[in-house]
């Protein structure tokens, strides 16, 4: 006999009931964690690289590197400085998602560390749909892709807790007009934490160590 | 608090078995099959005909995409063959100065009444299954 049986579930439940899982996972171990979106080569990994160093001796890190292929980013992030790294290749998926994670979180001993820093795989469209248990969302935009990025892939703007403008060094090759990327920011995510950064001068990076910190020990 | 240690590496690959094309809506539409399968055994179902599927237009879902893994993993199941009917649910966003609501055109994201930037979302995010039809 047919039947009309009302559902209305939100078709992300299974990730993000696994999500709240790595959450909590996480969060037993006294670990503050954050995941890194950019498209890709706007310098997710040239962000962490330049990050560690100034960690050393403060805050133990380790790094979970998700990728298509190869361990390309987690060796750099180990040679950078953090005490592990797990590579997570996708094998074609274009996100990371809570079972990747849940599987790279089995491999790491969190007690040993305090940041966890996760780099998601280089895609401004799915990666912002999927919830990972991580505490905060940090997008890294680049000054080369262009102002129009915030109008252009608004789920991922809207949905972050700090933006870096990396590249800011290549502000006077580049028809970038700051005013125009800024509002597509504001306008989705009012009152987003921004940092304008070169990560090859190291302009701008003190004030995204500060709000690490800050992070870390609140 | 730190106490230094040697650099370790510890590369571990968790391969993930999809196929090379994979985009988000395989995942989804797998969470889909699973969610409709579950209402419809605890309503005794034999057969699923129908899905009704809430989509917000600031979703990043597309619905061909979604048919397209629909009629791959249905097959098999109690859901093979059964229609999948999208709503779409327009964006609202409401601006933050002045309280107006409106609908955001594209490259366009300033208050129509106060030109203000910085607006909060109403409605635009949904994703979800609303209703199964069974027999």
């Amino acid at each position: 006999m047919p039947q009309h049986i009302p559902v209305v579930e939100n078709i992300f439940n299974a990730n993000d009931r696994l999500a709240q899982v790595n959450r909590a996972r996480i969060e037993a171990a006294g670990v503050f964690s954050i995941n890194i979106l950019a498209s890709p080569g706007a310098g997710k990994t040239s962000l962490i690289e330049k990050t560690l160093p100034l960690l050393k001796g403060k805050l133990r890190v380790a790094a979970i590197d998700g990728d298509i292929a190869t361990s390309i980013d987690s060796d750099r992030v180990v040679a950078a400085g953090a005490g592990a790294a797990v590579q997570i290749n996708t094998g074609g998926t274009c996100h990371l998602d809570a079972v990747m994670l849940n599987g790279a979180l089995e491999q790491l001993d969190l007690t040993q560390f305090d940041l966890l820093i996760v780099e998601n795989v280089g895609n401004l469209i799915c990666p912002a749909n999927f919830k990972l248990g991580t505490h905060k969302t940090v997008l890294v935009a680049s000054i080369p892709e262009g102002d129009d990025k915030p109008y252009k892939y608004p789920g991922t703007y809207r949905g972050v807790d700090a933006l870096v403008i990396n590249k800011i060094d290549l502000l006077p090759y580049v028809d970038f007009r700051m005013d125009y990327f800024t509002q597509g920011v504001q306008a989705l995510n009012p009152g987003v934490v921004i940092f304008p950064m070169s990560c090859r001068t190291g302009e701008g990076i003190d004030a995204w160590i500060e709000w690490l910190f800050g992070q870390v020990h609140r | 608090m730190a106490r230094r240690r040697k650099a370790r590496v510890q590369v571990a690959e968790v391969r993930v078995h999809q196929s090379p094309t994979a985009m988000h809506e395989l995942p989804v539409t797998q969470s889909l099959l699973e969610i409709a399968l579950r209402h419809a055994k605890q309503a005794d179902a034999k057969r699923i005909t129908d899905l009704y599927i809430v989509m917000g237009e600031l979703s990043t879902m597309v619905d061909d995409s979604i048919q397209f893994y629909w009629d791959l993993i249905a097959e098999g199941t109690i859901a093979q063959g059964a229609t999948l009917h999208f709503r779409r649910v327009p964006a609202e966003l409401q601006c933050i100065a002045c309280f107006t609501k409106y609908s955001p055109k594209e490259k366009e994201l300033v208050c129509p009444n106060c030109g203000s930037v910085g607006a909060k979302i109403i409605a635009g995010e949904e994703f979800s299954l609303e209703a199964i039809d069974v027999e």
